[in-house]
């Protein structure tokens, strides 16, 4: 079942994507370590942190598409499932640096000691041990979506009122995670990590092995995306997002078809807030803003949602975009990024890879004038 | 004739004018009485003073408390003094002209003991029973009941019987009670100071009447048992008054901040995520319309807010017009589309606010009319909260006429309920839209002038309010301008309700937490309209 799983879910497009990934993993992190510096060809540090925190992002847009470009649940909160991800891996983080901390205590957090705590809150126990904090990197996010989707869809809370809502929850946990009362380190978040699975965090070669953590990742859950969406189960999803009422009446449940595909994407969304954080090397509760939250949308939306690869395109474009732009001209990031906001959902409703499949569609076949189109208009 | 009038007015004068003086010189002997005689003598000689019974003794014996009364070594003179470096700056204690800068070294101080300094406070309390100030009187009764000088009582009594004013008349009835119940009258004149103590209602007598209650007498403790019982449940009343107060303007502030709202998205059904930049920029027209009066006409200040409100309301509205054209009419029908681009446009404003004005907070001055406090019963109303629920109030109803009783208000209700039968009628829908939307927006921009009296005007104050205006229309009702009302009321309530208990953040965590469950049950809200509408 698997492997007919595995065999769908690689049609020709995917092959190139995931090949194309594969080849990055070992590639980009040989061009790092191998090359001497001066070599044309070389990869700088900065630069493999810099495309190992886009292709998290990519991740995460993947997952955001997942939901809304194929079912037509636009989340405004999957920044939250990002951050609760992020926090399980920074709190193994934590718990590595043992008693290397600025007070030393060896089972404390430095922000816990400052807070005059005596012992380790219940929930930060098991962190010490690395399958823990990765069962956690999926559950948790996995939980709260099963919780949230199954009031939210249950009592049919669509379209605008279901963005809204996840909006607030991710607003609430915004709120919730800057109390200092929480454990989570308050308004500073995690930080100051030392090691992972014993490698120093700061070393080139966990770097690089990060990187190729992510390019994997991405691989594998494009394989995961490509096989739900070529399922039956995806015609269904599709069914579901163009005409949720009519599916119904077919006999589907709808209510199950959500909330499986919304904890699926809130899973791969923190599994890239955890491949996310030993990157960059703080998480805080900043992740929770509900403006990131939007970001992720627009990555999507430029590069194409309702396809697979729109949404990898989008966030690197439109981080490479905002890397070069805040760099040159930091004053006019927002205005660029408002301007696409706008333009996108009025010039490339489908987004770049959308535009380009449609051009091409067009190209191949002239001279029809039916107005039909191939690729149905979501509905909300 | 007049001449002999004036010549007799005058003559009737002089020994008015001759005793006045004398009482003035009287009262400066006594006072430079004070620079001889021992510690001993001293409360005989304030004693004398006290019974010259003027007020410009008042205050001599205040500096003698305060131990800045002072006297020249070289002539006895006494002064009050203010230190400056080694000098003193020396000033008349009766007239209290200032007079000459002069060493520090040349003074000796007049010296009192604490046994002194209880007897000067209760003289100080009862020659001021009678001060012209209400506020002195009250203070004046205040400091006698802290002394709980039985001496006191002859004058507190005949004050009582003088005084009008009734706040003035509660603070003596409780010193006169504290008084009384530290005598050994009898039982039940204590009983009766109790019971007027009691109808007094104040708090700071309540560890008097604690230390009554576990006294020896039955009737006395039983009584004040039962005062100390009243007085706290008419705090606690007063303290639910207090919060439901403190609710209703959160709820207020809300209200405004959604009022907009409720027409972009309730009855437009457009989701405007730049609402709350609307908001600010309402807040930054009052800023810079205060900066022009201020710079051009200083005195129109005051006026500076009714200036400001059409301003606002132009900007916003203008603002909103030109999204609606440019922007939303081309995304209707597409929910999550709109809402893409509003937050592009939201991201624009924002900057565009930054680039222009810098990311630091504005200070938006409050008009002296919006300062101060009231005090009614235990509550303190601030006045610039209490204008912004009047004014909250004012534009809901504004707002419910227009949408209710004038014509624009009955296209756009066409339009919104049934569009291509209002279109057939000869209703131009487009044109309905783009007023609506700019509507909703300038009311939101008059919400901003509002808010910038209370909030930071910054750049990020719409980001602040949007999700919660978006909670307030959602939890009342989209499309319901009641359901927008009562919303905003008791989110704001129930917010204030919760903080003592939960601290300000996890009271919002716990509203918006229940906001979801809300929504959940009832998905469109609490006053959901009803009919073939809805399902579309």
């Amino acid at each position: 079942m698997i492997t007919s799983f595995i065999f769908k879910a690689l049609d020709r497009r995917a092959i190139w994507v995931v090949g194309a990934l594969v080849t990055l993993a070992a590639a980009v992190p040989a061009c790092n370590l191998l090359l001497p510096a001066n070599s044309p060809l070389h990869i700088s540090n900065f630069a493999i942190t810099l495309m190992g925190k886009y292709l998290t992002y990519a991740l995460l847009a993947l997952a955001l598409d997942l939901v809304w470009g194929y079912c037509g649940i636009l989340s405004l909160g999957h920044g939250a499932f990002f951050a609760l991800g992020g926090y399980a891996m920074g709190m193994y983080l934590m718990r590595q640096i043992g008693s290397r901390g600025v007070y030393g205590d060896p089972v404390l957090p430095d922000f816990m000691v400052f807070l005059n705590w005596q012992e380790l809150p219940w929930f930060w126990l098991g962190f010490d041990q690395f399958w823990f904090a990765a069962i956690m990197i999926v559950l948790v996010p996995g939980t709260l979506a099963f919780v949230f989707g199954w009031f939210a869809f249950r009592s049919r809370v669509t379209g605008v009122y279901l963005s809204i809502i996840t909006q607030a929850m991710t607003y609430a946990l915004l709120l919730a995670f800057f109390r200092n009362e929480m454990g989570f380190g308050g308004n500073n978040g995690l930080t100051d990590f030392k090691d992972i699975l014993g490698h120093a965090i700061q070393s080139d070669t966990t770097r690089a092995a990060l990187f190729a953590a992510s390019a994997l990742s991405l691989a594998v859950a494009f394989l995961i995306c490509s096989g739900i969406v070529r399922s039956k189960f995806g015609k269904v999803l599709i069914a579901v997002r163009d005409a949720e009422t009519r599916s119904r009446f077919f006999g589907f449940r709808v209510e199950n078809v959500k909330l499986f595909v919304f904890v699926v994407s809130a899973m791969m969304a923190g599994v890239a807030g955890a491949l996310y954080v030993p990157q960059v090397g703080i998480i805080n509760p900043g992740e929770f803003a509900p403006a990131n939250s939007i970001e992720v949308v627009i990555w999507t939306a430029v590069g194409g949602r309702g396809t697979l690869i729109g949404p990898i395109t989008g966030a690197v474009l439109v981080n490479a975009g905002k890397s070069v732009f805040t760099a040159a001209f930091p004053e006019y990031w927002l205005f660029a990024l408002g301007a696409l906001f706008v333009a996108v959902t009025l010039f490339l409703p489908k987004g770049i890879v959308g535009a380009i499949m449609a051009a091409k569609t067009r190209l191949s076949r002239p001279p029809r004038t039916s107005t039909t189109n191939a690729a149905p208009e979501a509905a909300e | 004739m007049s001449y002999i009038y004036r010549l007799l007015a005058a003559l009737l004068l002089v020994p008015l004018l001759l005793t006045s003086a004398g009482a003035q010189t009287e009262l400066r002997d006594l006072v430079n009485a004070l620079s001889g005689g021992k510690l001993s003598a001293r409360a005989a000689q304030i004693e004398a003073i006290a019974a010259t019974g003027n007020v410009h003794a008042v205050p001599v014996l205040r500096a003698l408390q305060d131990g800045t009364l002072y006297f020249r070594k070289s002539d006895k003179q006494i002064f009050l003094t203010k230190k400056s470096g080694k000098d003193f700056v020396l000033s008349d204690p009766l007239t209290l002209e200032t007079i000459a800068t002069e060493p520090r070294k040349a003074f000796t101080k007049v010296r009192v003991n604490n046994a002194l300094r209880r007897q000067i406070a209760s003289i100080i309390g009862t020659m001021t029973l009678h001060s012209d100030d209400p506020q002195a009187r009250i203070a004046a009764a205040n400091s006698i009941r802290k002394t709980g000088e039985a001496a006191n009582l002859p004058t507190l009594n005949d004050a009582i019987k003088a005084e009008k004013d009734g706040a003035v008349l509660a603070a003596m009835e409780l010193a006169r009670a504290a008084i009384i119940l530290k005598t050994d009258a009898t039982v039940d004149e204590k009983v009766d100071a109790i019971e007027r103590i009691r109808t007094a209602g104040g708090t700071s007598a309540i560890p008097l009447l604690r230390t009554l209650a576990k006294g020896s007498d039955a009737t006395l403790s039983k009584a004040a048992d039962a005062a100390i019982a009243e007085i706290e449940q008419a705090k606690a009343l007063w303290n639910i008054g207090q919060t439901v107060w403190y609710g209703v303007s959160l709820g207020s502030v809300l209200l405004l901040a959604a009022i907009g709202l409720a027409v972009t998205f309730g009855v437009m059904g457009v989701i405007n995520m730049a609402h709350g930049e609307m908001v600010m920029l309402g807040a930054y027209t009052t800023f810079v319309v205060q900066e022009l009066i201020r710079n051009n006409y200083p005195g129109l200040f005051d006026y500076s807010l009714a200036l400001a409100l059409p301003m606002a309301f132009l900007v916003s509205g203008a603002c909103g017009f030109a999204m609606e054209r440019g922007i939303i009419r081309f995304l209707y029908g597409r929910p999550l589309e709109t809402l893409l681009a509003t937050w592009g446009v939201s991201l624009i404003l924002q900057q565009t606010i930054r680039t222009i004005f810098g990311s630091t907070n504005k200070e938006v001055g409050n008009p002296s009319w919006m300062s101060g406090a009231y005090e009614f019963g235990g509550l303190t109303l601030t006045a610039n909260r209490m204008w912004i629920v009047v004014f909250a109030m004012v534009v809901f109803s504004a707002l419910f006429i227009v949408l209710k009783r004038t014509g624009f208000g009955l296209q756009m209700r066409a339009v919104t309920q049934n569009r291509k039968m209002a279109s057939s009628m000869g209703i131009r829908t487009p044109w309905v839209d783009a007023l609506t939307f700019a509507l909703g927006s300038g009311i939101a921009g008059i919400a901003g002038v509002a808010l910038s009296q209370i909030a930071n005007v910054s750049p990020n104050l719409g980001q602040s309010y949007i999700i919660d205006s978006f909670m307030v229309v959602v939890f009342g009702g989209v499309g319901n301008l009641w359901g927008t009302l009562v919303g905003a009321l008791s989110l704001g309530i129930a917010n204030k309700f919760l903080e003592p208990y939960a601290g300000a953040v996890l009271a919002k965590i716990l509203i918006l937490v229940f906001i979801i469950l809300f929504i959940q049950k009832r998905p469109r809200g609490l006053f959901a309209l009803k009919g073939r509408a809805v399902e579309a």
